[in-house]
């Protein structure tokens, strides 16, 4: 999960990083109060997951809440390549004397983390990575044992920064280790990093992403989602469990695997190039257990998708053997009775195959289309659509 | 031959008593496993029934080692105590831990792989469906009954894939099938599978199974250009899916452009690997080399 600016900064202020004063803002209203209580010139920031947002108008200075109230209300609503703006963040703005980069994060080629710094911060971190590699440090962390004073020091040293502000980005090297570790982040990014006119080094704009699979000890984190931003038909599957995402398409995709799925999603738009360029709708993985009420679930999601206009259902028996996936299929087509409207193709390979389709012969259901072959079932899923 | 689990490997149980622990070890005492043992600490010294087969229950992986001569530890242990687990299994010195909970944070899969590191400890998954070496032995959760003992070596990120590509090559047969797992970091690589089977007589060719997210694919390749003499397929999938957001596994994911689907056809092509369009078409190349 990406986090938002401001709650990348709350996050990372929470473990002693230092920022400047500032507050998110859902109105112009808001953000002048902001602005009153920091009392000097702010900086009014668009709240997007996307880079780029200051060459698109999204980042403006105020000298007085007046302003601020007048730069929040242009840039509140403002598109910034696809992503429309509903928060802004307003901060006590700072003359900068350097700008400096440092991250921590997953590296999964080498499978360890990560330290990158740079003492030219400011820029694309991508862009200095390619054009000037050289001014970028990258330092190895081993994750069974972390980022103490000296490793801190160590990758301080490795980028070169200048003397007087040493000590002050050791300790903030630390404290981001702490954000890090402590908060199950695959992405902590401090950029610019930068040294004001007094000497102060302090974080201006930060990125932190964080690992989903540490929910069951992050509760807190449940309250950083984006709800507003989150697909209904993707909230509703969410709240059933269920694997699901929404993509454009008009065949709605059911299958048991991520990988399989995946690969389902492929041959139907290859399959679909012959219908008039039909793709999948969803992706949508019912794991290895395809029970009825699964099933069911999944079927109810795809169904209530008004671009569907027909379903693939692509099955491996596995562990789930066909016959129990096939009665999970006439089960689930029972439950939803009329709200069943669409046609359903439907694929079953593996154990018990045979068995399967003979319970999906015999229900014989109107809606329903048995094909042999996942190439073949993706065709005819894909011409139900076009 | 069969790579990392044979005919004479000696299996515990790790979460044995948990719901999905008891119910696989079932499965593979059913195809002919030898289970030797399960390892919960509350309940060691007790045993467990498998229609008839009586599995003891020991406190520690070290223990259950030391009484069964056990070398391979299956995994069901849930994600929060899952880190735990493994680092148990690498200090008893287990030679081989089958990692097949889902949902491990990643923080504690970097961590126990970095410990792992220097160990005797070979590691595969986390979340991953395990390996089979057909008619020999079965440590995980994929199913035994689709083939039989055979020349082709296959390694997948993904479960039902590799299942599927076990079926429809189910007359031919396979020496070893690996489920490697689709976190972002991972025990045993494409590259360490690639090498076992390179190094397996008994092995004459390799699948190959993909899917969008990091580099393993596009670096395998590089691999199979300069070490594998032995025919290779591959397969990816992924190629439709959409930039930023995850398909399932924690690691199946296109971050701008890295991770496509399409640098990994092209990279794997390039290195002499025949790539299929569909996991048919796969299978279709696999059977013009082997010929079946």
């Amino acid at each position: 999960m990406d986090l938002f600016e401001y709650q990348a900064r709350d996050l990372l202020a929470s473990h002693g990083v230092p920022v400047l004063p500032g507050g998110v803002a859902e109105t112009p209203e808001e953000a002048e109060a902001i602005a009153r209580e920091i009392g000097q010139t702010v900086v009014v920031k668009a709240q997007v997951k996307v880079g780029g947002r200051g060459k698109a108008g999204g980042v403006k200075l105020a000298e007085n809440a007046e302003e601020a109230r007048a730069r929040a209300q242009d840039i509140l609503g403002l598109d910034i390549k696809g992503h429309i703006t509903h928060k802004v963040m307003v901060a006590q703005a700072s003359d900068i004397a350097e700008e400096y980069y440092f991250s921590y994060l997953l590296d999964r080629s080498n499978r360890t983390f990560l330290a990158m710094a740079s003492k030219e911060g400011g820029m694309d971190i991508e862009q200095l990575a390619v054009e000037r590699p050289e001014a970028l440090a990258r330092i190895p962390v081993d994750a069974s044992k972390g980022v103490d004073e000296a490793k801190a020091a160590e990758i301080v040293d490795a980028a070169g920064f200048p003397a007087d502000v040493r000590d002050q980005v050791i300790a903030i090297a630390v404290q981001l280790w702490e954000v890090f570790i402590q908060e199950d982040a695959t992405l902590v990014e401090i950029n610019p990093l930068a040294k004001a006119p007094d000497g102060t080094v302090l974080a201006l704009d930060a990125k932190v992403t964080l690992d989903e699979n540490a929910s069951f000890r992050q509760a807190e984190h449940a309250a950083l989602e984006d709800a507003a931003a989150a697909d209904p038909l993707e909230a509703r599957a969410k709240e059933k469990d269920l694997n699901y995402v929404k993509l454009d398409g008009e065949v709605g995709i059911i299958g048991n695997g991520a990988g399989l799925v995946m690969s389902t999603l492929d041959v139907v738009a290859y399959a679909g190039e012959e219908f008039g360029g039909v793709k999948p709708a969803n992706f949508l993985d019912i794991g290895g257990g395809a029970s009825a009420e699964v099933m069911a679930n999944g079927l109810e999601i795809i169904l209530s998708d008004p671009a569907v206009k027909s379903v693939f259902v692509n099955v491996f028996g596995g562990i789930t053997a066909c016959d129990a996936v096939a009665n999970g299929i006439v089960s689930a087509l029972g439950i939803l009775g009329d709200e069943a409207t669409k046609p359903l193709v439907v694929r079953l390979d593996g154990n018990n195959v045979e068995e399967g389709r003979r319970i999906l012969a015999e229900a014989n259901h109107p809606l329903v289309t048995v094909v042999d072959t996942m190439d073949g079932a993706a065709r005819r899923a894909a011409e139900l659509a076009a | 031959m069969s790579i990392f689990l044979n005919e004479n490997s000696k299996v515990i149980v790790q979460g044995m008593t948990g719901s999905e622990g008891s119910k696989h070890t079932q499965r593979m005492l059913a195809s002919g496993t030898a289970i030797v043992g399960g390892v919960n600490p509350r309940k060691a010294g007790t045993s467990v029934d498998f229609d008839g087969a009586s599995v003891p229950v020991f406190g520690g992986v070290a223990d259950a080692m030391k009484e069964t001569g056990a070398d391979v530890s299956v995994i069901f242990v849930p994600p929060p105590f899952a880190k735990g687990a493994v680092i148990e299994a690498v200090d008893a010195g287990i030679g081989l831990a089958v990692v097949i909970t889902e949902g491990i944070p990643v923080h504690d899969s970097t961590y126990f792989w970095a410990h792992a590191q220097g160990s005797s400890t070979r590691i595969i998954g986390p979340n991953c469906p395990g390996l089979i070496s057909p008619g020999r032995s079965n440590a995980g959760i994929i199913p035994a009954n689709i083939t039989k003992q055979g020349k082709i070596g296959l390694v997948s990120k993904s479960g039902t894939l590799t299942y599927q590509m076990m079926y429809e090559l189910r007359d031919i047969g396979f020496s070893t099938a690996i489920g490697i797992g689709g976190d972002p970091v991972i025990g045993t690589t494409h590259i360490d599978a690639l090498q076992a089977f390179q190094d397996d007589p008994e092995t004459e060719a390799i699948v190959m199974i993909g899917e969008i997210g990091g580099d393993a694919e596009e670096r395998a390749a590089d691999f199979v250009k300069a070490n594998v003499t032995k025919p290779v397929v591959g397969y990816v999938a992924g190629f439709t899916a959409p930039e930023g957001k995850t398909m399932g596994h924690a690691g199946a994911i296109v971050s701008g452009s890295a991770g496509t689907a399409q640098a990994k056809q092209e990279a794997l092509e390039a290195a002499g690997v025949r790539v299929g369009k569909t996991p048919s078409e796969t299978a279709r190349l696999m059977r013009e080399i082997v010929g079946a």
